[in-house]
């Protein structure tokens, strides 16, 4: 069998084994069958929302915000870590910091980002710039460290000033390293987005999924949840072709 | 500044020091001229400072003391008329054979046809015209080292510095590429400074061959290989020459040892 076959009859198997479970849990109530939507009660609400339209506004709300938080850490870890990763002093300055700030639970900090920007779109997306910005960083920074100074020297002797050796042999050199650090970035970011909404969002996927505790809705609870699930793989296949595009057959160092 | 006959390369009272307050001596005042299209071993025990001395020409070492010219300018940091050659090739991986070729042509901004004059050129002198699309992932360390010696010639250096180029091969890769090297010597008579720790790879490529004292290095004696261009390795004159400097550093790695 082809792997996509393996993997379209795996989805299956696992749909088959929900549906069985809960059909059976229906009749002989091993748990209050109202705790443990069905996959067809998890689908008509998909619909319901879908046709109303109400699902594309959460799902592109949160999007946009990933997207937003995403993109504002990664320009600065980008620039960030190269430059700390070319400048010594700079990085004797940021290691302590890093090392004080990292092992933070970023969710400790979500709080504070609600009284500092407020109810509104300002604090999810700066919750989600924060948690991204360090792991990001730190993987960029290390990826510059780890270029090779033999090719520094190489392209030294071939007549490349300070800029070329950045623009032409740091950047190339470190961009396998790089891509691998979006990628875990925008990973996180589909991650945290969930609970930058439960406070004080009303729209998003987070709020969905709150709003079905709220009103007592499992069902839309359950499809909030495997919404995200199927975004996050989405976006990390989309990533990984983008990827492979382009570092062609470069391994990520 | 550059007179007919003045040596290309010299190297004045350099001597080198590692560590805090200089505690660990590299390099004992070296002296030493490369007359320009010579070709000059520089042979030693390992440990010795010939690749430190070779860093300091190439300028990615500042000596301790002394000063290194090249056509009569004093060497203060990496530069485009000092091509090198490293023993672990140093391609860039992301670019293709031809993308590594033309790195220095398109630095200056060159234009396309003529890079593409100038890659073509190199990929023929070393034989590697057939692979211009392949990255160095898929070419075979010999391979990758032909490419190295055609990018660093590509640039048209003043001089080129190699810094035990064929350390890393196969004997046999190893023998192949001397071959080629003598062969494109023969055509492009470049300057060139080679550090080796095979005395055979010296006798056959050099005009003179260098031998250093062990650590801190000095010159310990200069011989001149007063060979034909082309080579005989089983020649009884070439023979020789690996008898008498085999000798000489022998002595040397004894000192290391004592």
């Amino acid at each position: 069998m082809r792997p996509s076959a393996v993997r379209a009859v795996a989805i299956l198997g696992g749909l088959v084994l929900w549906a069985g479970f809960t059909a059976v849990n229906a009749r002989v109530e091993l748990v209050n069958p109202v705790l443990l939507p069905t996959p067809v009660e998890v689908g008509r609400v998909a619909l319901d929302l879908g046709a109303s339209g109400e699902l594309a506004r959460h799902v592109l709300t949160s999007l946009w915000r990933v997207a937003q938080g995403f993109g504002l850490a990664a320009v600065a870890a980008l620039g960030l870590g190269v430059l700390v990763g070319l400048c010594v002093p700079l990085r004797l300055m940021a290691e302590p910091v890093i090392e004080l700030l990292r092992p933070i639970p970023p969710l400790a900090f979500l709080p504070m980002f609600l009284v500092w920007f407020g109810l509104g779109e300002a604090s999810k997306v700066a919750f989600i710039g924060y948690t991204t910005f360090f792991p990001m960083f730190i993987a960029i920074a290390a990826s510059v460290l780890r270029i090779d100074v033999v090719l520094l020297r190489a392209a030294a002797s071939l007549g490349a000033t300070r800029a070329d050796l950045v623009r032409r042999v740091m950047l190339p050199a470190a961009l396998p390293g790089i891509v691998v650090a979006l990628r875990v970035g925008i990973g996180l970011a589909l991650f945290v987005i969930v609970g930058a909404e439960f406070m004080g969002a009303d729209a998003g996927l987070g709020h969905l999924i709150m709003e079905g505790r709220t009103f007592f809705n499992p069902p839309q609870i359950v499809m909030g949840a495997l919404l995200l699930g199927l975004l996050g793989s989405l976006v990390n296949t989309l990533l990984l072709a983008a990827e492979r595009r382009l570092l062609g057959g470069r391994a990520a160092a | 500044m550059t007179t007919a006959g003045s040596p290309k390369i010299q190297i004045r009272r350099v001597a080198k020091a590692f560590g805090a307050a200089g505690r660990a001596p590299a390099l004992a005042e070296i002296d030493l001229d490369v007359a320009e299209r010579e070709l000059v071993c520089i042979l030693g025990p390992s440990g010795c400072g010939k690749s430190t001395l070779l860093n300091i020409v190439a300028g990615f070492l500042p000596p301790t003391a002394g000063s290194v010219l090249v056509d009569g300018h004093p060497v203060t940091g990496p530069g485009p008329e000092r091509g090198v050659v490293f023993q672990e090739y140093a391609l860039f991986p992301w670019l293709t054979v031809t993308g590594n070729v033309e790195f220095g042509p398109r630095l200056q901004a060159r234009p396309a046809a003529e890079r593409k004059q100038t890659v073509d050129r190199y990929l023929d002198l070393v034989g590697l015209r057939a692979h211009a699309d392949k990255v160095p992932a898929q070419l075979s360390g010999g391979m990758k080292q032909r490419v190295a010696i055609a990018r660093a010639l590509a640039n048209n250096p003043a001089v080129i510095l190699m810094d035990e180029p064929f350390g890393a091969l196969d004997a046999q890769t190893r023998e192949t590429l001397q071959d080629e090297l003598s062969k494109i010597q023969r055509v492009e008579h470049k300057t060139i400074l080679f550090v080796t720790h095979s005395i055979r790879e010296a006798v056959y490529l050099a005009d003179r061959v260098v031998v250093m004292t062990s650590v801190p290095g000095r010159i310990r004696q200069v011989f001149p290989i007063k060979l034909p261009e082309i080579r005989d390795r089983f020649a009884p004159e070439f023979t020789q020459y690996e008898a008498d400097i085999t000798r000489v550093v022998k002595e040397e790695v004894a000192k290391v040892h004592e």
